[in-house]
């Protein structure tokens, strides 16, 4: 296929296109997670509204050329607003056959296939279950086939620069950037300074300067690539923009909470997939005075939270499902002891170890409930990779009015995506007030003596003389906070815990219902489905359908008005990525029979798949 | 050194005396508990430290130990089983000029809490731990701890353990704590002299404290504490003298012996005398020989108390904020506004023009 006829190529025909999914798959050491980001970073400057979705194996380097090796990395780049990183790849890189296989029953019909055939010799068709090669044998007839071998045009691009094969083949991705930015009429420039910041290897820069300039100059002179693609910059509000991810954004929020509450950020985690980039993330951070500690186990980061908030700190800690169960003990102490902290639970498809780096939505139950004893907490979940930000203030701004751990689901989704964020204006982020006691007004300390509106109890800090008191995990007596075993204190103790947060409900936004605020059907969302959910309900209504939507953030306690607007349609669809646990508490809560939609299968839902569950439930 | 001062109802300082930070709490030990004698002890020194009594922070987990927060007026964190470590890593970090002492005993340090004793004395946070060691549960009526010996009869084993106990010096010092001390509850002047120099020490600080528990574990250290066999059977540690031990009457010693180099006890006398002994040296880099001492005990040997190793090494919050300062001192305009504009930034004008603005 490939020509040699440089000279004579004409200028390539440009077609306009409004959007565009292109995903990629090969060995997790191809860098496919690499080139995918500087795709995306690309096309972001370029000014389209795009969405990534990267999946990658659990297994760092699994072997290569198997399908549990496996690692991809889809984006969508469009010239309108987009909510999802796309449901069917319209173009889909396969460096190798195991790619190919697992990824193949997504491309569209009439897609762009592109195989590095270098990689589809007996050997790796043998591990990845292929009897034949589908090169050749036919079977991927519908699609638009390109068998290119990358590994042997990379070589001969680079040969003059005498690096060794394994260097020379680890630029065979930026070949393939190369080719994509033909195909895409995207220029050079951001991936070259990419380049030189981070490629201090003269050679190794070089190297993929070259492979870089190959892709691009081979899609130049191959006559199947005369046709290209361009998307126009989607229209967006000014300002200033950058992408981000979600574990970045939530990181941010984490920095900016404790800027505007003036509250030092202690950070404590332990590594455990998807959330140990928040702590990376922090960790980078130490000219704003964070302090960031990789403790010893899950529930020593917890732990030293608690202990960082008796002393004063905006204390975060991150982790996964199997971190949240270890971490219920300690949840336990701070919500006896009221002290205000932060728990990213960042979910991930379980129960036990599960499938660590594929997303699901089932801890909210355990949020709720997950710990012993009469034990409310407040939760709000975020519901894309920017809005990881604003929810971090925002659990921030309850932890630290109401002395009370919040905890913050986002997931595996969020935590990798990501999309153009627009810088939230400085002005915008208002100061959170805490309780901390700042002067002494002399007589006895009253550690549990309540602010009568929020029940909030006051956070005296050592240091302050005058202020020493105890604290711990035995039941409180009522405003001294000493140890106490009366029978009609702890009712009233319990009481007092359970109402603080119920009053959170007074404290919060009113849900906004997008579309008719009554009707035939309401989508009910949380989290990070808000992106499938936004474009199925748009599909629909654009084909002239009646569905409203809410999408919740506010999970414990609810917000004020939600039953009022529930109890407005004749149903509710609640779609969600674990068996119902939404959809129980809503009729826990309300006697209401929402409809389920559960998806379980370590990816996030279609937008086709919302569409059809509103279009069948409009049917009825 | 200062000496801290209150003030007084008539207007002058008064020093600040061991019942300044004895709070009002009723004490709920048994009757003849080991702890009560532990609580006066550390009440008694912490005015002789000439540090500011809102400063002290006391941070225990679960068991009768544990309680001890309650009945001291600094600030006090009961916290959780076994977590009191953990807690205070958090509070030391994040707030390095509070003096943090943590409280556990045998079960809530070594069998629960076991991960985050070892590494809080690995990371040589500047903690004073201070183990109260009765070799049994007590809160929960009396079950085998890690320290029980191997056959002891309680409730969980009514044919005897069949665990080996923890030698918890021996752990600190594999766990590279830079302070590793030990005492024993009816030691007044020697627990408080420990307690002092842990005190004054610039890291993890541990120190084990033999307690009598008298309802479940009574006379569970007599083999060392019974007057009669007290001085025979009790080798006081002294940095740079030779290690001595028994009555006058017939004084005794440790060196090393011929052949494999294992310790040996000698009595003084025809033609041995001190120089021959070996030397105690806390500030030793190898702890080879403060291992060893760990493991002595009667009847064979005396068992060993007085401070095992004491050296200094930069602490964990030490290290944090020393990073933190460079951090400061390379990137000083930590705003808001540096913050969010990372990586690669576009502006997207008014009339939708996008300018890319840094990277």
């Amino acid at each position: 296929m490939a020509t040699e006829t440089l000279e004579t190529a004409a200028p390539p025909k440009v077609q306009i296109v409004e959007r565009v999914v292109v995903r990629m798959a090969g060995d997790s050491g191809d860098g496919i997670q690499l080139t995918g980001n500087q795709f995306t970073t690309t096309a972001a400057v370029l000014g389209n509204d795009l969405a990534t979705l990267p999946d990658f194996p659990a297994e760092i380097r699994a072997p290569a050329g198997t399908l549990p090796g496996v690692s991809g990395f889809q984006m969508s780049f469009s010239s309108f607003d987009i909510h999802t990183a796309g449901d069917s790849p319209d173009v889909l890189v396969a460096f190798n056959p195991a790619g190919l296989k697992t990824n193949i029953a997504d491309l569209r019909r009439d897609g762009i296939l592109i195989c590095n055939e270098d990689a589809f010799n007996a050997k790796n068709l043998e591990k990845a279950g292929y009897k034949s090669n589908p090169l050749e044998d036919g079977s991927l007839e519908g699609y638009r086939t390109f068998a290119i071998p990358i590994t042997e045009l990379t070589r001969k691009a680079l040969r003059h620069l005498k690096l060794g094969t394994r260097d020379t083949d680890r630029c065979k991705n930026f070949f393939v950037l190369g080719l994509l930015y033909h195909l895409y009429q995207r220029s050079d420039d951001i991936t070259l300074r990419w380049i030189d910041k981070n490629l201090k290897k003269q050679e190794l820069a070089e190297a993929n300067r070259t492979a870089l300039k190959a892709g691009r100059a081979y899609g130049e002179a191959t006559e199947a690539f005369q046709s290209v693609y361009r998307v126009e910059a989607a229209p967006s509000p000014a300002g200033v923009y950058r992408n981000v991810m979600g574990n970045s954004a939530l990181a941010l929020g984490l920095v900016a909470a404790s800027i505007r509450s003036g509250r030092p950020l202690y950070f404590s985690g332990y590594p455990i997939t998807p959330a140990s980039t928040v702590l990376h993330e922090l960790a980078r951070y130490k000219e704003y005075g964070i302090v960031t500690v990789q403790a010893e186990d899950e529930i020593a980061a917890i732990a030293s939270c608690l202990g960082a908030a008796f002393g004063g700190a905006l204390a975060v800690t991150s982790t996964s499902g199997p971190g949240l169960s270890l971490k219920s003990e300690a949840l336990g102490l701070g919500l006896m002891t009221e002290l205000p902290m932060i728990l990213c639970d960042i979910q991930r498809a379980g129960p036990s170890t599960g499938m660590p780096t594929k997303v699901e939505q089932a801890d909210l139950l355990q949020a709720m409930w997950g710990r012993h004893g009469e034990s409310p907490l407040p939760i709000v979940a975020s519901s894309s990779p920017g809005d990881c930000f604003d929810t971090a203030i925002e659990a921030a701004r309850i932890a630290l009015k109401y002395m009370v751990p919040v905890i913050l689901l986002s997931d595996g989704y969020l935590a990798n995506a990501s999309e153009p964020w627009k810088l939230p204006d400085q002005k915008e982020i208002a100061q959170i007030a805490t309780r901390l006691i700042e002067e002494t007004s002399g007589g006895k300390f009253q550690p549990y003596e309540r602010d009568p509106l929020t029940l909030s109890r006051p956070w005296a800090v050592p240091g302050m003389a005058g202020l020493e008191h105890r604290i711990g995990g035995l039941e409180k007596e009522d405003v001294t906070g000493d140890v106490c075993y009366d029978p009609d204190n702890h009712q009233k103790m319990t009481d007092l815990r359970q109402e603080k947060i119920r009053r959170i409900a007074n404290d919060i936004p009113h849900l906004i219902v997008d579309g008719p605020t009554s009707g035939r059907l309401l989508v009910v969302g949380w989290g990070s489905t808000r992106g499938s959910i936004a474009g199925a309900v748009r599909r629909k209504r654009s084909e002239g359908k009646q569905v409203s939507w809410v999408h919740l953030r506010h999970m414990n306690p609810f917000p004020a008005n939600f039953e009022e607007i529930l109890r407005k349609f004749d149903r509710i669809l609640i779609p969600e990525l674990n068996m119902g646990q939404l959809e129980k508490l809503v009729r826990m809560e309300f006697l209401l029979e929402p409809v389920g939609y559960h998806k379980v299968q370590g990816k996030t839902f279609k937008t086709s798949e919302i569409a059809d569950k509103i279009e069948e439930l409009l049917e009825v | 050194m200062t000496v801290p001062t209150a003030v007084s109802e008539t207007g002058a300082p008064a020093p600040l005396k061991a019942e300044d930070y004895r709070s009002d709490q009723e004490v709920r030990w048994c009757p003849g508990c080991g702890d009560y004698a532990i609580l006066n002890a550390v009440a008694a020194i912490f005015p002789k430290l000439g540090l500011k009594k809102e400063d002290f922070v006391v941070i225990s987990g679960i068991g009768c130990s544990s309680r001890f927060p309650y009945y001291m007026d600094t600030f006090g964190f009961h916290t959780i089983h076994g977590r009191a470590p953990a807690v205070a890593t958090g509070l030391k970090a994040s707030r390095p000029e509070l003096h943090v002492w943590v409280i556990t005993g045998d079960g809530d340090g070594l069998s629960i809490g076991g991960n985050h004793l070892i590494h809080a004395m690995r990371r040589n946070t500047d903690l004073k731990i201070l183990l109260f060691n009765n070799r049994i549960y007590g809160l929960t009526k009396g079950q085998a701890s890690p320290t029980s010996e191997v056959g002891k009869k309680t409730a969980s084993s009514p044919m005897g353990t069949v665990e080996r106990p923890f030698n918890p010096i021996a752990l600190a010092l594999a766990s590279e704590a830079t302070f590793v001390a030990r005492s024993v509850d009816v030691y007044k002047d020697h627990l408080q002299e420990t307690l002092l120099r842990a005190a004054q020490h610039r890291g993890s600080a541990f120190v084990e404290i033999y307690q009598n528990c008298n309802i479940f574990n009574d006379g569970t250290f007599n083999d060392i504490t019974e007057r009669d066999v007290r001085e025979a059977n009790n080798l006081t540690l002294r940095n740079g003298q030779p290690l001595l031990f028994g009555p006058k009457s017939a004084r005794k010693g440790l060196r090393r012996r011929e052949g494999d180099g294992r310790l040996e006890a000698v009595d003084l006398g025809n033609g041995v005398d001190e120089s021959s002994l070996m030397k105690h040296d806390e500030t030793a880099k190898d702890p080879g020989l403060a291992y060893a001492l760990a493991h002595l005990e009667p009847p064979e040997y005396p068992a060993a108390i007085g401070v095992f190793r004491s050296i200094e090494t930069p602490t964990f919050e030490d290290r944090i904020w020393d990073q933190i300062r460079a951090a400061k001192k390379s990137k000083p305009a930590a705003d808001l506004a540096s913050l969010l504009k990372r990586g690669d930034v576009w502006q997207v004008e008014e009339d939708g023009k996008i300018l890319e603005i840094g990277g």
